[in-house]
């Protein structure tokens, strides 16, 4: 049975001066299934990720997305082919609106980018499918709140919400419950399960809580020090002796795996 | 349309009616006085879209501003005696500058932008200021008469200081206007999102880069506007036109107005008149309150004069944040 | 042969007071991460006070010694009460207030000297003209030419071998570090700034009897210095040494050469290098 590659990374090295962050990382995340990638600190994930998005390019190896090299592509470019990121470290327009913030990509998703005599309130459309987008992560009614006085949170809402604004076909979330309480990893969990079932977006996450990754992943990878480890099904993962001596009996066991 | 927005139309509005009415009222040095001012609102309009709502920071913007009254001047010179053809050459020979130097430019970020804008500016001026042959050296460009205007089969006398400042008022609101579909448009939103995080917008899909030079353009068309009706007015085009400290003129009047509002740079070009009319009433050491002035508004009034009165104003209305 | 000679030394003599100014403009960039447009007008109230010392005492080593400690004071206090309430804003605030001193000072100087240019004599002992091939040469120029990099190598040293050189070049790789470790920033940045002014009005100084003494003084060299940081690198210490070389040449060398485009010269060559390798001959990370 072949499915479709969504993406594939093809023996990827990435090195910053002497320091080797990645060496030789391939994978394959095919559409509709929800991968995870963990690693100890220090590991590449973000790394990893800055690649595959565009950020930097590999020092070797190939990257394919939807069967296209995109090694060479810029972030832009790359957004535009549907393969989209969010970011570890909140990454929003401070000083606008709710929903400004999710209009800007839908903006530039709609190819009115350089639409410059049209006033944008006289796009109802636009404003709409905001709001639709608002409610989907569970912000609707916020709409004209200033972001920068939003609860942290909201904030890393709204970093989902930019990102579905472009109708993506592979996400890749880096640590999408980064500094959130118990209550709002809950909600987290809930909406990437949920998005993840019910639209076209195939997710890809990288976490630290291995709560999350447990309950909505179903296909992790682990790095480690730069290389592939391991990749298999949940209970692969938990079984593998190797991933366990990696993590150095931390967070397996602290998440009671 | 947000309400800063909305009281600033309504009181522009009002301003625009008085400024109708200047020339019938008015005594002719004031007349005179206002078309400087609406010319220069137009230039530190035109900067700000780069500043206030792009974020970048342009030291070279007379360049274009001056480039415009010299393509305007020796189209005068060399070409039609036709005042819409100066016009449009100010525009098209300043825009066509801006997509050529803004093309290097946008490539940098903060300061680097900053220093580049101002080099490329420089450069422009050295042009302006050697070439005696084709600019007419550090003595400028001159010899020309301002044509009639034909407007709607009436030649309208340009001489006369009243048509000239109507002349100028009627470009300076197209140009407001204009500006103003920019900012509300969605590329304008484009523009805001780009100032509050520039690396963001890539990950959405948008070719920062294009963006920039998108505004760059625009402002460096405007600029050219601006420059074509000075140099016209002033009856000559000269290099100090292109000068970094012109540019810096631009930066001056947007601080003084807020550069956070729309209309805040046109309320600084007319503060700045008024300032320098009544200190050098006083003393030939106006630069000294300039500089002064301005390190208190930087350190105690960042919104600048409009911006400040607007934020108190609703403030009052609305009574204080919770 | 000659005609080359004097080109050269014209550069190298001009080229180091770029340096000295250059080299306060890159050290408060690199420690600070602030670009200031007052330091020309810094160099230039060095030389305003070495030439009132020389009227009042007749002396210009006086005036050497005393004005460029005075601008290090004025400097602390316009660092401390101006510049230091916007370390946490936007850069384009730090920029505007500099240039509202630079405003202010160069008009200040118009205010307190009038606009009139002044001429410095250079102290006896280095006036008057030795015999060049077939021509003559300033002394004065060359003192210059020999002092720059006889301050070159003691700035070197300082930087490299005392405890307050390696705490600023520490502080300037890497600001956060130099806090953690004990270092009071606040402290450091008065100081750098102090360091930064004295060495600009020293520069001054020493131009007195280069040049002739004006109130536009400030405003031409402010731009070519910024050229020259950048050029270099901004923060780099060798980097303000060679950029202010090239200048200094190119400025003389284009005169002779390129008359028409000498002015436009530091323009392009800034360009260049923004456009090619931005962080300068020596920058680091850019």
């Amino acid at each position: 049975m072949t499915e479709q590659i969504l993406l594939e990374v093809q023996k990827v090295s990435r090195s910053f001066g002497k320091f080797q962050a990645l060496r030789n990382v391939s994978l394959r995340i095919q559409p509709g299934r929800l991968c995870a990638l963990i690693g100890p600190n220090g590991a590449g994930k973000t790394t990893f990720y800055n690649v595959v998005s565009g950020r930097y390019r590999p020092t070797s190896g190939r990257v394919f997305f939807e069967g296209r090299n995109i090694a060479r592509a810029p972030a832009h470019r790359l957004v535009g082919m549907g393969l989209l990121r969010s970011f570890q470290i909140t990454n929003i327009f401070p000083a606008l609106t709710v929903l400004e913030n999710v209009l800007v990509p839908l903006v530039v998703h709609h190819g009115s980018s350089f639409a410059c005599f049209g006033s944008i309130g006289r796009r109802p459309d636009l404003a709409e499918e905001a709001e639709q987008i608002l409610s989907r992560v569970g912000l609707a009614g916020q709409s004209h709140r200033v972001v920068s006085t939003l609860a942290y949170g909201d904030k890393r809402l709204i970093e989902i919400a930019i990102v579905l604004a472009r109708r993506p076909r592979l996400v890749l979330l880096d640590e999408p419950t980064a500094g959130m309480n118990p209550e709002e990893t809950d909600r987290m969990i809930r909406l990437i399960r949920d998005l993840s079932e019910r639209s076209d977006t195939t997710f890809f996450i990288t976490e630290h809580d291995m709560k999350v990754v447990f309950s909505v992943a179903e296909k992790i990878f682990v790095l480690n020090q730069g290389e592939m480890l391991a990749e298999g099904t949940p209970e692969e993962i938990r079984a593998n002796p190797e991933v366990k001596r990696a993590y150095l009996g931390g967070s397996l066991d602290a998440a009671g795996i | 349309m947000n309400t800063l927005l909305r009281r600033q139309l309504i009181m522009g509005g009002v301003i625009l009616a008085a400024l109708l009415a200047a020339p019938f009222v008015l005594p002719m040095y004031w007349v005179i006085v206002l078309t400087e001012i609406l010319t220069m609102s137009l230039f530190a309009l035109s900067f700000n879209l780069l500043f206030g709502y792009t974020g970048l920071l342009s030291f070279g913007q007379a360049g274009f501003f001056g480039a415009g009254g010299y393509f305007a001047v020796l189209t005068l010179i060399h070409g039609p005696q036709s005042l819409w053809a100066a016009l449009a050459a100010g525009l098209l020979g300043a825009a066509l500058l801006a997509l050529v130097i803004g093309w290097f430019c946008v490539r940098l970020d903060e300061i680097y932008f900053a220093i580049l804008t101002l080099g490329f500016g420089m450069m422009l001026f050295t042009v302006a200021h050697n070439w005696r042959a084709v600019t007419g050296g550090s003595d400028g460009l001159g010899g020309f008469t301002v044509p009639e205007m034909s407007l709607l089969g009436f030649q309208v006398n340009l001489f006369n200081p009243k048509n000239f400042y109507l002349l100028v008022l009627f470009l300076v609101v197209l140009g407001v206007l204009l500006l103003l579909r920019v900012v509300q448009s969605p590329f304008g939103l484009l523009l805001k999102a780009t100032r509050e995080n520039s690396n963001r917008v890539s990950f959405v899909g948008a070719n920062v880069r294009s963006v920039r030079l998108f505004a760059f353009v625009l402002a460096g068309a405007l600029a050219g506007i601006g420059g074509a009706l000075f140099a016209l007015f002033n009856r000559i085009a000269s290099p100090e036109m292109l000068h970094w400290s012109f540019s810096g003129k631009a930066v001056l009047m947007t601080i003084l107005g807020g550069s956070g509002v729309f209309l805040g740079p046109a309320a600084g070009a007319a503060i700045f008149f008024v300032l320098e009319h009544v200190i050098t009433a006083y003393t030939t050491n106006w630069m000294l309150f300039l500089g002064a002035i301005l390190v208190v508004l930087v350190l105690a009034f960042p919104k600048g004069v409009l911006g400040s009165l607007l934020g108190l104003y609703a403030r009052r209305w609305k009574g204080p944040k919770p | 042969m000659e005609g080359f000679l004097s080109n050269v030394l014209n550069g190298l003599s001009w080229g180091m007071l770029l340096f000295l100014i250059s080299m306060g403009l890159t050290t408060v960039f690199g420690v600070m991460g602030v670009l200031n447009f007052a330091h020309g007008s810094l160099f230039m109230l060095g030389a305003y006070f070495c030439m009132q010392f020389v009227r009042w005492v007749g002396s210009f080593w006086v005036g050497l010694l005393v004005g460029p400690p005075i601008v290090a004071v004025l400097s602390i206090l316009i660092e401390r009460y101006l510049l230091r309430p916007l370390y946490g804003r936007d850069v384009s605030f730090q920029l505007l207030l500099t240039f509202g001193v630079m405003l202010f000072l160069d008009d200040g100087v118009r205010l307190i000297w009038g606009a009139a240019y002044h001429l410095v004599n250079p102290p006896d002992i280095l006036s008057g003209v030795i015999p060049f091939f077939s021509q003559t040469y300033p002394v004065y120029r060359l003192f210059l030419v020999l002092l720059g990099p006889l301050l070159g190598i003691a700035l070197w040293a300082f930087f490299t071998f005392t405890r307050w050189g390696k705490i600023l070049r520490a502080a300037a790789m890497d600001r956060q570090m130099a806090e953690i470790i004990g270092v009071r920033v606040p402290v450091l940045f008065t100081a750098v700034f102090a360091f930064g002014a004295w060495l600009a009005a020293l520069g001054g100084a020493l131009a007195a009897p280069h040049q002739s003494v004006g109130p536009a003084m400030g405003e031409r060299i402010i731009i070519e210095s910024f050229i020259v940081v950048v050029i270099g690198g901004m923060g780099s210490f060798p980097g303000a040494f060679v950029g202010a070389l090239i200048l200094g040449l190119m400025n003389s060398f284009g005169t002779t050469l390129v008359p028409d485009l000498q002015m436009a010269l530091p323009y392009i060559l800034l360009a260049v290098v923004l456009l090619t390798r931005p962080r300068g001959i020596f920058g680091g990370e850019a």
